[in-house]
């Protein structure tokens, strides 16, 4: 009796969810919650300040230097010297100081510029932060980003209790049902749809299907997604989008059908991928066919030009980014020669770290933890589509598609490659900044 | 990570720090969640491994020699926070009338400088001392005859007692008009 009691409501909650999905309509529950949740940590932050002011008043400390201007927020130096591998050495505050254009004899004292700005990039540089979580200006009642706060006051304590039950017994088994739910629903269906003969009526299923699968999977994380200029979505060509998490893939899929690019897999999403596969085209690689760089173009360039075909996504920057900047994008998909269209994805990391960091934890753990944050709160802006224009190479058309996503993102664009993720920076990439060097000096 | 950061460094720490090198205990705690993120292993300490995977440190042309300056501080093949702070102490701007502090003086900012070309740590620095970091600077770009004589003009202005070397003393001398309160200072916020 008190089974069916509480399975009932249960069930009309998925049945609910799932007709919802399937015909591409929202309550606006979920944007309820969210305003709520902003509403919560508001408060949240009130009590932190409330008490960082108490204390701070007991132990009155002067701090020095601190002339630097405010919009800096969350940084812990002002950099004066910089360097990068295509730029060279850069001068961030341009202080009268410092000058790149004046020529001067060689001093003794000139090892102090590259002193100052290794021990700055010690203290704080570009890329290292780009691949850890975005650091929040105030705390989200998640334990993982919790500095101590839960124990300062007791209201507080409740309130980080409070949401942690309801994270994970309430909203974890929802999810996890409804994710479980909606992966067998994207399998079944297109394993189905893969023995249908080929037709325009094939093509519109898969694209239903698909559609209302990535749905329901975005429900099983509580995405909430707004979407900007829908008229310039991809209909052919490739698509291209910074990225920084697999969840992008659900994200952009809600609202359009893509075929994906990528490596084969083995396990779990090699079965998601086969199955995929069977619907219609997409694109996957061996490892070591990856590495082929002319079969990949070669690839690309087939599925492209065939009209029937849905457009490619790809994630130029090959690896995740923390979602605070955009990275060096390869070349690969910009040598096609096809159309590109641009999407700038930010996610707004209050409500849980959407990144990630590939390099410390699994992809399970990673879904784990997006299901249990409070929500997944995404903006995706669509640019308009960009063609290469005569005399720029594949690097420098991707050069220019990354400004605009990271215009639009508000992301900060970066020389970069992500790949520093897992490797060493290349010792000839000092030869920038030592040719900058050596043409300060005046040689008699 | 920051959280773990804060719960690990207790008040005491700070305030020997603090002592110490003159941070403040906010720029303490957020330097110590630099320190822990490049800390890769989780190990509480860093080696020069830990260093060079900051990208824009390893294209340094003195990078290896900006790194070495911490595991000379620790004498060791590793760096434990303590030390680093008392390393990234020097590089804390001077401020007027406050004198409790000696780690960020002209002179051990000069001293950070001078080893900085003191390859093998005698405490002068020679020609091909001097060379050789000439090189790290100019990289392929300058050709070495005219960086001999820029080497042979830099020692014979420096060096005093005709040794053909420079001591620190000769070092200090020849930074006389050299403003290293800025060159030598990071402009720390909060």
């Amino acid at each position: 009796m008190t089974f069916t009691l509480l399975f009932s409501p249960a069930l009309f909650i998925f049945f609910l969810v799932i007709v919802l999905a399937s015909i591409g309509k929202s309550l606006g529950i979920r944007r309820l919650y969210v305003s709520v949740l902003i509403k919560v940590f508001e408060f949240g932050q009130g009590r932190i300040d409330h008490y960082e002011k108490n204390k701070s008043s007991a132990e009155e400390y002067d701090s020095e230097s601190s002339n630097g201007p405010t919009e800096n927020g969350n940084r812990l130096i002002e950099r004066d010297i910089a360097i990068s591998a295509t730029e060279g050495i850069s001068l961030p505050s341009n202080r009268p100081e410092y000058s790149l254009s004046l020529k001067k004899e060689f001093h003794i004292s000139d090892n102090m510029y590259f002193a100052k700005c290794g021990m700055e990039a010690i203290c704080e540089d570009e890329v290292t932060q780009r691949f850890t979580a975005e650091e929040l200006r105030s705390w989200n009642l998640l334990t993982r980003t919790d500095r101590g706060y839960h124990f300062i006051s007791m209201r507080l304590t409740i309130l980080w209790c409070l949401g942690c039950i309801v994270r994970y017994c309430v909203l974890l088994p929802f999810r996890f049902v409804l994710c479980c739910i909606g992966l067998s629903f994207l399998i079944s269906s297109t394993a189905f749809i893969g023995y249908l003969p080929d037709s325009s009526y094939k093509k519109g299923l898969n694209e239903y299907v698909t559609l209302v699968s990535h749905r329901i999977l975005a429900r099983a994380c509580s995405a909430i997604v707004t979407y900007h200029n829908r008229e310039n979505m991809a209909k052919g060509g490739i698509c291209v989008a910074n990225h920084t998490s697999p969840i992008d893939v659900i994200i952009l899929s809600c609202d359009n059908c893509y075929a994906m690019v990528g490596q084969s897999h083995g396990g779990l999403l090699g079965v998601l991928q086969r199955a995929m596969s069977r619907a219609t085209a997409h694109i996957w690689f061996e490892r070591s066919e990856m590495k082929d760089r002319i079969l990949v173009t070669q690839r690309l360039k087939e599925h492209v030009e065939n009209k029937d075909k849905l457009p490619i996504l790809i994630f130029p920057e090959g690896t995740c980014i923390n979602n605070t900047s955009v990275m060096m994008f390869k070349k690969g998909g910009f040598e096609v020669g096809s159309t590109i269209y641009p999407v700038a994805v930010k996610y707004d990391s209050r409500f849980g770290d959407p990144f990630w960091n590939s390099s410390e934890m699994g992809m399970v753990w990673h879904i784990f933890e997006i299901m249990t944050s409070w929500a997944l709160v995404a903006e995706v802006w669509y640019l308009p589509p960009m063609r290469k224009i005569e005399d720029e190479d594949a690097v420098q058309f991707a050069n220019r598609v990354k400004k605009e996503i990271a215009k639009k993102g508000g992301l900060v664009e970066l020389e970069w490659d992500g790949q520093l993720k897992r490797m060493r920076a290349k010792e000839c990439w000092k030869s920038k900044s030592q040719a900058d060097y050596s043409n300060l000096l005046k040689i008699d | 990570m920051g959280a773990k950061a804060s719960m690990q460094l207790q008040e005491e720490e700070i305030n020997e720090i603090q002592n110490e090198t003159g941070f403040s205990p906010n720029q303490i705690v957020r330097l110590y969640s630099r320190f822990t993120n490049l800390d890769k292993l989780n190990n509480g300490f860093l080696s020069r491994e830990d260093f060079l995977r900051i990208p824009e440190l390893a294209i340094n042309p003195l990078g290896d020699r900006i790194v070495h300056a911490f595991f000379q501080e620790s004498n060791d093949e590793t760096v434990n926070f303590k030390q680093f702070m008392r390393v990234l102490g020097r590089f804390r701007p001077i401020k007027i009338n406050v004198e409790k502090n000696k780690l960020n003086t002209r002179e051990e900012k000069l001293k950070f400088a001078f080893r900085m070309y003191d390859l093998d740590g005698d405490d002068k620095i020679s020609r091909e001392e001097l060379l050789a970091v000439l090189h790290m600077m100019v990289g392929a770009n300058i050709s070495e005859e005219q960086l001999g004589s820029i080497a042979d003009r830099t020692i014979s202005e420096a060096d005093i007692d005709g040794d053909d070397h420079i001591c620190f003393q000769e070092f200090v001398r020849a930074m006389e008009r050299v403003d290293v309160e800025q060159k030598m200072s990071i402009r720390f916020l909060h």
